[in-house]
C-alpha cells in the first residue's frame, strides 16, 4: 500500500544538544539522498552515516548531522524510515524540517507515526487507545491552537488570496463545464495575468509570514520606551551574552539600532527605538517615524518601563500604540524601590507577559530569554504541535501553492489545455484552505450563483 | 379488492423514459424475463425536453453507457440530425460529444429495439402499487387490479409521479407533455414508508419554424465531420439541419419583469425545488438583473415536424405573456407557438436512502433511477437506468453488484454523489465534479469499462471483440511511433511546414506526434507502407494517449493515493455508534448511509479526517480479532 512520506521533529524542542527529524515512508531514502551529502559512502541500511545537509536548490550546507535510514519492515514504523540527527538548536531542526518538506514528504499529523506503526502492525492492541487517543486529543486541540495561532491579518490575507482563486477557478469551470453559453471567454493572457496576481500575493505572503522569516532572518524584537528606563542597559545585556555573533547592520540609521543575536537558538534581530514621543525637532521627528515603523514591523516588543516612576504620559502612549501585540513589559530598576506593580500593567496591557529586571546588575535577563523563548514555541513545549510546527505547516501548504500556480504559469506558456490547468489551480486553493481549515469546495456553487446558464 | 395474477417476470421496470429503457433492455440482455411499464407506450424514450443528447460530461455519460452494453448512443446514433464535438479548443479530456436529435424518430428506434429484444416485454399501464412481502419487493399492481410478479422491481417514474404542471395562474395534475400523471403510485409509495419530496423541472415553448424569421438569427451548423456515439459506429451520416441563435433583449425582459406577479414561480404556488443551471427565463431576468441579454438557440424537433425547442427559455408565465415576450425577440417577432411553455413538480427520494447498487435500503430488490433518485436530464436517467438495471440482474442472481468508483467513470461519479453527498435540487452531472476527469475521457470509455459490461453478460461479443481490436492497434500503433525513428533530413521539411522547431539528432515518430502543431494524419506525410490503417476511435485515442501521457500518468498516481481507502471495505453490519472515539455527529451520519468503504465514508458531509483515522484504527483492531 502506498502512503505520503511524513515527516517531523522527533526530539522536544528547545532541549538538548542533539535534535532527530524522523522521516517515514516509500520515498524516505529519495528525500534523504537528495538533501544529504555524506562525507565517505553511500548510505547503508542501518548503518550511521556522517555527513552535511545541504539545500540542493540553493547549494548551502544547513548543519552537520549523522543520518541513519532504517529499511522497512524492521523500522518503528515498518515502513522506510531515515532518522537525522543534527544539532538541537531549533532552527537547525526548523531548518532541516523545511528542507525535507520541500523535498517531497509531507509534514506528519499529530501521531502519526504511532497510527501508522500501529496500523502496519507494530503495535500491539494495547496501544489501540493511545492511539485513538492521540487522534482524538489532535481533533480537539490543535486546530484551535492552530488557529489561535494564525493572526487576524494572516489569515486575512490567505482568504483573500482563496478569494481571488475562486474567481479564476469559476471562470475555469463556466468556461469548460458551459462552452455553448453567453459569458465572457477565459483567455490565456486574462488567465496569466489572474495567476500571477495571486502568485505574488502568496510569494508575498511566504517572504513575511513569521516561520518562513524567522527561519531566514530571524525574530523582529522591538525594544520601546521613553529616555533612561534602561533601553540601553538591556541592549548591552543582551548582546553581552552574545558578544561573539553581534553584528552591526549597515544601512541602519543612528537612530535606530538593529543588532543580530541569538537567544536560546532563536535568531533574533533586536531594534532598539529612539521612543514615540511628540517632538517640533525635525531630527528627532525622523527617528520617531523610523521608531514607529520598526514598532509596527516587530513580531516582539520589549516595553521598558521604570519601576520606580509612575506611568507618564508618554507610557500610556506607547501602551496605547502596543494594543493586541505580543508583548513583554520588563518593569526595570527594581533595586530604586517599585512604585509599578506587575498587577497594574497586566490590567493595562492584558496579553503582555510582564517581569521584573534590574538590567543594570544582569537580574531579570535570564527570565526574559525564557519568555522569548516560550512565545516563539507557544508555551508549551512539546513533540509535534508547538507553534513554530504548526507554522512550519502553513509555510509548507503555502510552499505548495507556490508551487502549483508557477506550474500552471509555464503550462499557460505552452499554452495547455484550460482542463490540466485547472488542477493545479484548485490544488492550491485546496492547499490555502488547508491552512485556514476550509476543506469544503463551493466552486461549483459560485458557478450558478455567478453565471446565468441554462439549457 | 383482489387482483389478477397475469405474468410471473424476473424483473419488472416502472417506466420507459430513458431510465427505464436502459433498464429494461439491460435486464433482458443479461437474460432476465424483464416486464416494462409505460403510462403510455407513445411516451416510450421520449423526450419530453430539449432535443439533443450528450454536451460536457453529459456526452461522457453516453459514451461510458455505450462501453458497458446500453443504447443510448446508438439510438442517437442512428436519429441525430446534427453532431458537434464541444470544447475542441480545450483538451481532450472535456471534449464533449452533443447531438440534435430527431424526438420522433429517437422514441419510434428506441421502440422498435425494445420490440424486438428477447426476453422483453412492454406493456401500457399505471402501475399503482407494489407487492412486497417481509421487507422484499415480490412484484406490481395496476390500476386494473392486475399483478405481476417478479424477484425485483425498478422504479424509473421521472416526472410522471405526482405529476403537476404549472402555467401562470393555472395549475393541474399532469404528467409531462400533457400525459396523464400517476398520482395512487406515490400515495402507495409513502404508504411503505417510503419518504418522498418534491423537485421541480420545467421546459420552454415550442413554435412553428415556419412562423421564425431566420434572416435575424445566426446559423448554428453542425461539424464538417460528424462523430458516432457509439464505439460499435465507425461513421454515421451527414447534418440534416442547422440551429439558429439569436438573444432576447431589455424590451423581453421589461414583458417579463412586468408580468412577475404572474409567474407560478414568484406566486408561491411552486413548492418544489428546481435546478440552479437551468433557470426559467423569469428566473434569469430576476437573478442576473443586470444583463442585457440571454441568448437563445432555436433548435428543430424533428424532420417530420415544423415544431421547434426554443432553448433556455423555460417559464411558467401565463400564456399571453409567454407570447408576449417571445415575440420581442429577434426572428420570433410573428412566431406560432405550438406548445406552451410550463413548469412541472414531482415526486422524487433522497438518494442518501439508496445503496449505491441502486437499491434501496428499507425495501430490498427494489432499485430506483432517473429523476425519481432526484437527477435531472436524459443521460443522467440513462446512466443510472442501465445501472440499476445491471445491478437488479446480478442481486437477484446472488451476484456481486457492479460498483463504478470515481475514479472509473463519470457513472460512478454521478452515484456516489447522489448516494453519498445527497442532493437539494436536480442533479446534472458536469466535468468538473469528477476528481479524475484526464482519465475519464469520452474516447477511452469502452477501455475503462466495455470488460466490465463484457464480464456481466451485458457487453455483446461484438462489442467486446471491436474493444480488443481497437486496444491492440492502438498499442501496436503506439510501439510502432516509439521505435521508428527518421534522420533530420527526413523530417525537417515536414516540421517546418507544420510551424514547429527543426531536429539535429533522429526523431522518433512519438516525439514528434507529442507537439501541439502536429497530428496523427499529418505524420502519414513522412510514414512508409508499415503505417496501418486506424479508424477514427482508434486515432483519437493514439493520440491522446502519446500526446497527454505525462499528465495521466500524474493523475494515474492521484488515482492510486484515491484508492487506498476506497479499498479498505467496511461491512454493513457496523454500528458506528458502538465505536469509540468517533464523534457523534459523525457515527449518526455513518449509520444512515453505511457507507462500503472507508473512502466512500470520508466524503460523507459531517465526517472529518479524524473519525477516518478512528476508522482505520478500528478496522485494524478487528482485523487482528478484537
Amino acid at each position: 500500500m502506498r502512503e505520503d512520506t511524513i515527516a517531523a521533529i522527533a526530539t522536544a524542542a528547545g532541549e538538548g544538544g542533539i535534535g532527530i527529524v524522523r522521516i517515514s515512508g516509500e520515498e524516505s531514502l529519495e528525500i534523504l539522498n537528495k538533501v544529504f551529502v555524506p562525507v565517505s559512502n553511500n548510505i547503508k541500511n542501518r548503518m550511521l552515516s556522517y555527513g552535511h545537509i545541504k539545500d540542493p536548490s540553493s547549494g548551502k550546507v544547513i548543519d552537520e548531522v549523522m543520518s541513519v535510514y532504517m529499511r522497512g519492515p524492521h523500522s518503528y514504523t515498518a515502513e522506510d524510515v531515515v532518522e537525522i540527527q543534527c544539532h538541537g538548536s531549533s532552527v537547525s531542526l526548523m531548518r532541516i524540517l523545511d528542507l525535507v518538506l520541500k523535498n517531497g514528504a509531507r509534514l506528519a499529523e499529530r501521531g502519526e507515526f504511532t497510527k501508522r506503526a500501529f496500523l502496519n502492525g507494530r503495535l500491539d492492541l494495547t496501544q489501540a487507545e493511545a492511539v485513538i487517543d492521540l487522534i482524538k486529543a489532535k481533533t480537539e486541540k490543535t486546530f484551535d491552537v492552530a488557529l489561535n495561532q494564525l493572526e487576524g491579518l494572516y489569515s486575512e490575507k490567505i482568504r483573500d488570496i482563496r478569494a481571488d482563486l475562486v474567481d479564476v477557478l469559476v471562470n475555469l469551470t463556466v468556461n469548460i463545464d458551459y462552452p455553448d453559453e453567453d459569458i465572457e471567454e477565459l483567455t490565456y493572457s486574462k488567465l496569466e495575468e489572474s495567476l500571477n496576481d495571486i502568485n505574488n500575493k502568496i510569494v508575498k505572503l511566504l517572504s513575511t509570514s513569521d516561520t518562513g522569516r524567522i527561519i531566514r532572518e530571524g525574530l523582529k524584537v522591538s525594544i520601546v520606551g521613553k529616555p533612561n528606563v534602561g533601553k540601553s542597559s538591556l541592549m548591552n545585556a543582551l548582546m553581552g551574552e552574545n558578544r561573539a555573533i553581534v553584528t552591526d547592520i549597515p544601512g541602519t540609521t543612528r537612530d535606530t539600532i538593529e543588532e543580530s543575536i541569538t537567544i536560546k537558538n532563536i535568531p533574533i534581530v533586536l531594534t532598539d527605538t529612539a521612543g514615540i514621543h511628540e517632538t517640533d525637532d525635525v531630527i528627532e521627528q525622523i527617528g520617531i517615524e523610523k521608531s514607529k515603523e520598526s514598532f509596527n514591523k516587530a513580531d516582539l516588543i520589549i516595553f521598558v518601563l521604570d519601576s520606580s516612576r509612575a506611568l507618564e504620559e508618554e507610557d500610556k502612549k506607547i501602551i496605547d500604540h502596543i494594543g493586541i501585540r505580543k508583548t513583554i513589559v520588563l518593569l526595570n530598576k527594581q533595586d530604586k524601590g517599585a512604585v509599578l506593580s506587575v498587577e497594574e500593567i497586566k490590567t493595562l496591557i492584558p496579553e503582555a507577559v510582564v517581569l521584573e529586571s534590574t538590567l543594570v546588575e544582569g537580574a531579570g535577563i535570564d527570565a526574559l530569554a525564557q519568555a522569548i523563548e516560550s512565545m516563539v514555541y507557544g508555551g508549551e513545549v512539546s513533540q509535534g504541535d508547538n507553534v513554530m510546527v504548526t507554522n512550519v505547516r502553513h509555510k509548507n501548504l503555502l510552499d505548495e501553492g507556490n508551487r502549483c500556480i508557477s506550474d500552471a504559469l509555464s503550462m499557460i506558456e505552452t499554452r495547455q489545455p484550460l482542463e490540466f490547468i485547472e488542477i493545479d489551480v484548485n490544488r492550491c486553493y485546496e492547499a490555502l484552505g488547508e491552512i485556514i481549515g476550509e476543506t469544503a469546495s463551493d466552486i461549483i456553487d459560485k458557478v450558478f450563483e455567478r453565471f446565468c446558464l441554462g439549457k | 379488492m383482489d387482483y389478477i395474477l397475469m405474468g410471473d417476470y424476473d424483473i419488472i421496470v416502472v417506466g420507459a423514459g430513458h431510465a427505464g429503457c436502459e433498464a429494461a433492455l439491460a435486464s433482458a440482455r443479461m437474460g432476465n424475463k424483464t416486464l416494462m411499464f409505460s403510462m403510455n407506450l407513445e411516451a416510450v424514450a421520449m423526450m419530453p425536453c430539449n432535443p439533443s443528447i450528450g454536451g460536457t460530461g453529459k456526452g461522457h455519460l453516453v459514451r461510458e453507457i455505450d462501453a458497458l452494453g446500453g443504447e443510448m448512443a446508438i439510438n442517437i446514433d442512428k436519429t441525430f440530425l446534427q453532431s458537434k464535438m464541444l470544447n475542441t479548443a480545450k483538451g481532450p479530456a472535456v471534449h464533449s460529444l452533443r447531438a440534435q436529435a430527431d424526438k420522433n424518430k429517437y422514441h419510434i428506434e428506441m421502440k422498435k429495439t425494445i420490440e424486438s429484444t428477447p426476453n422483453l416485454d412492454m406493456k401500457q399501464g399505471e402501475v399503482t402499487d407494489l407487492v412486497i412481502e417481509d421487507g422484499v419487493v415480490k412484484g406490481v399492481r395496476t390500476n386494473t387490479f392486475t399483478q405481476y410478479n417478479s424477484k425485483a422491481v425498478i422504479l424509473a417514474t421521472g416526472t410522471f409521479l405526482g405529476g403537476k404542471i404549472f402555467i401562470g395562474s393555472s395549475a393541474y395534475e399532469s404528467g409531462p407533455n400533457g400525459l396523464a400523471p400517476s398520482n395512487l403510485l406515490t400515495k402507495n409509495l409513502k404508504a411503505h414508508g417510503m419518504k418522498l419530496r418534491r423537485f421541480k423541472t420545467g421546459t420552454p415553448a415550442r413554435c412553428l419554424g415556419s412562423s421564425l424569421d431566420y434572416s435575424k438569427m445566426v446559423e448554428q451548423k453542425g461539424d464538417e465531420k460528424t462523430v458516432p456515439f457509439s464505439f460499435m459506429n465507425d461513421s454515421i451520416g451527414e447534418n440534416q439541419i442547422s440551429c439558429w441563435l439569436t438573444y432576447t433583449n431589455e424590451e423581453t425582459h421589461k414583458v417579463i419583469r412586468d408580468n412577475f406577479h404572474r409567474s407560478a414561480l414568484f406566486g408561491g404556488q411552486i413548492e418544489g425545488i428546481g435546478p440552479r443551471y437551468c433557470p426559467s427565463i423569469e428566473d434569469k431576468v430576476n437573478r442576473f438583473a443586470d444583463k442585457e441579454r440571454h441568448q437563445t438557440f432555436i433548435e428543430p424537433e424533428g424532420l417530420d415536424t415544423d415544431e421547434m425547442y426554443i432553448q433556455g427559455m423555460s417559464s411558467s408565465l401565463p400564456e399571453d405573456v409567454q407570447e408576449a415576450f417571445y415575440k420581442t425577440i429577434p426572428g420570433l417577432e410573428n412566431l406560432r407557438i405550438t406548445r406552451p411553455a410550463y413548469a412541472i413538480e414531482y415526486d422524487c427520494i433522497d438518494p442518501q436512502d439508496l445503496k449505491l447498487n441502486l437499491e434501496t435500503r428499507f425495501i430490498e430488490n427494489l432499485f430506483c433511477a432517473g429523476q425519481f433518485n432526484g437527477s435531472s436530464g436524459y443521460e443522467e436517467a440513462a446512466a443510472q437506468g442501465l445501472m440499476a438495471g445491471i445491478n437488479a440482474s446480478l442481486k437477484i442472481s446472488g451476484k456481486n453488484p457492479l460498483i463504478l468508483g470515481r475514479d472509473e467513470a463519470y457513472i460512478g461519479v454521478l452515484i456516489d454523489d447522489l448516494v453519498t453527498k445527497g442532493t437539494n435540487e436536480p442533479y446534472r452531472i458536469m466535468t468538473s465534479r469528477a476528481e479524475y476527469r484526464l482519465v475519464l475521457r469520452q474516447d477511452n470509455a469502452d477501455l475503462r469499462l466495455t470488460d466490465k459490461g463484457y464480464a456481466i453478460g451485458l457487453a455483446s461479443e461484438e462489442r467486446y471483440q471491436r474493444y480488443l481490436t481497437k486496444k491492440n492497434n492502438v498499442a501496436m500503433e503506439a510501439e510502432r511511433l516509439r521505435n521508428k525513428t527518421l534522420t533530420p533530413a527526413e523530417v525537417n521539411g515536414f516540421l517546418e511546414k507544420h510551424g514547429t522547431t527543426i531536429v539535429s539528432s533522429r526523431i522518433s515518430m512519438e516525439e514528434m506526434l507529442k507537439r501541439p502543431q502536429i497530428q496523427y494524419a499529418d505524420l502519414s506525410e513522412i510514414d512508409d507502407e508499415t503505417r496501418p490503417e486506424l479508424s477514427y476511435h482508434e486515432i483519437t485515442q493514439l493520440e491522446v494517449q502519446i500526446k497527454y501521457e505525462g499528465y495521466i500518468k500524474k493523475q494515474i498516481a492521484q488515482i492510486e493515493r484515491f484508492k487506498r481507502l476506497e479499498d479498505k471495505k467496511l461491512s454493513q453490519d457496523i454500528d458506528y455508534s458502538a465505536i469509540e472515539g468517533l464523534r457523534i455527529e459523525a457515527y449518526q451520519k455513518l449509520n444512515q448511509i453505511k457507507p462500503v468503504s472507508v473512502g466512500q465514508a470520508s466524503r460523507i458531509s459531517g465526517v472529518s479526517p479524524a473519525d477516518i483515522n478512528v476508522l482505520l484504527v478500528y478496522l485494524e483492531k478487528k482485523r487482528r480479532g478484537r
